[in-house]
């Protein structure tokens, strides 16, 4: 499949736009559908595609591992340091209310963090799934050759 | 429709032809859920149902055969008790109030609230969001430690270990 042009040209044109959407579904889920979840998933999305089209070792490239593996546990951290930050501030677990002087803006901001902390958690997760799977056929069987793994 | 895909994935032996079905039948329940109104769901379902996991279901395939094994025994007592379970459901929704009663009492418990305050409280314009990640936060920090706790699981089970022969 990593030879054949038009798969190639379309996916080069294609990715920026995936991955526009992506950080539009998260940035713009306070207004529209869509959410820290579902932009996780398609910026995951738009990696699996560069996968598949141009091969798993310049995916891997891209987007190393370690980095995916920290990501699974950043988002987490992400979120519930907001939580403790709305408790450093003098709220509750997940107060958002404090987070800010005023209440609505302090809302806006916990959203978005805790946003943030969804999306890099599903992607990351979605991400290393994938890999770990791919990694297991004959996706790289060459490459681990080659590399003495 | 999603009853006839539903028929051909049990009846048919070819793995392929099922994961391409399913990824079928979620792009229609993603339909179903947009007639719904439920549109964030439905990006979800098209996203992970259809599109993430078809390609994890496609990757697994790769490591399996892709004819399903032949059947030793009739499954008769597994059919009668997905038969019987399945008919206690339905009974059991019988007693529900009917589709989009506005009488319904999870209409007039904590969602008119939601819908009236939201704006005023955290100027969220779109309400799905809102309950995510703010009135149910609690909710949305055990969904993502679940999704954690999944990739963690599957990091644990798949890496290679580094000795040669062994993977």
């Amino acid at each position: 499949m990593k030879g054949d042009i038009v798969l190639r040209v379309i996916a080069k044109l294609l990715l920026p736009f995936i991955i526009l959407f992506a950080l539009y579904v998260q940035f713009h889920g306070d207004f529209g559908p869509g959410g820290g979840f579902q932009a996780g998933v398609i910026a995951a999305a738009a990696m699996v595609f560069y996968a598949l089209i141009f091969g798993l070792d310049k995916a891997r490239r891209v987007v190393p591992e370690p980095l995916v593996e920290r990501m699974v546990a950043l988002g987490v951290l992400i979120y519930a340091g907001v939580g403790v930050a709305g408790m450093v501030l003098g709220g509750n677990f997940l107060d958002y209310f404090v987070l800010d002087a005023n209440p609505v803006v302090g809302q806006h901001r916990g959203i978005f963090w805790v946003e943030v902390g969804v999306a890099v958690t599903v992607s990351g997760v979605m991400l290393k799934i994938f890999y770990m799977f791919a990694a297991r056929g004959r996706f790289d069987d060459e490459s681990r050759e080659e590399s003495g793994q | 429709m999603m009853a006839a895909i539903v028929l051909v994935i049990t009846s048919t032996r070819s793995l392929f032809a099922v994961i391409v079905l399913g990824g079928v039948y979620s792009f229609l329940m993603a339909t179903v859920l947009v007639a719904l109104d439920a549109v964030d769901v439905a990006m979800t379902e098209a996203s992970v149902g259809a599109g993430i996991s078809t390609v994890l279901l496609l990757g697994a395939l790769h490591l399996c055969k892709r004819e399903e094994a032949k059947v030793l025994q009739r499954p008769w007592l597994p059919l009668l008790v997905s038969i019987g379970t399945g008919v206690a459901l339905v009974y059991g929704t019988l007693e529900l109030p009917a589709f989009s009663d506005p009488a319904a009492p999870i209409h007039t418990h904590v969602a008119p609230r939601y819908l009236q305050e939201v704006m005023k409280e955290t100027g969220v314009p779109n309400v799905v969001t809102a309950v995510l990640a703010s009135y149910r936060g609690y909710d949305t920090l055990g969904e993502t430690t679940v999704v954690f706790t999944a990739g963690v699981g599957v990091i644990a089970l798949l890496r290679r270990k580094r000795k040669p022969g062994k993977t």
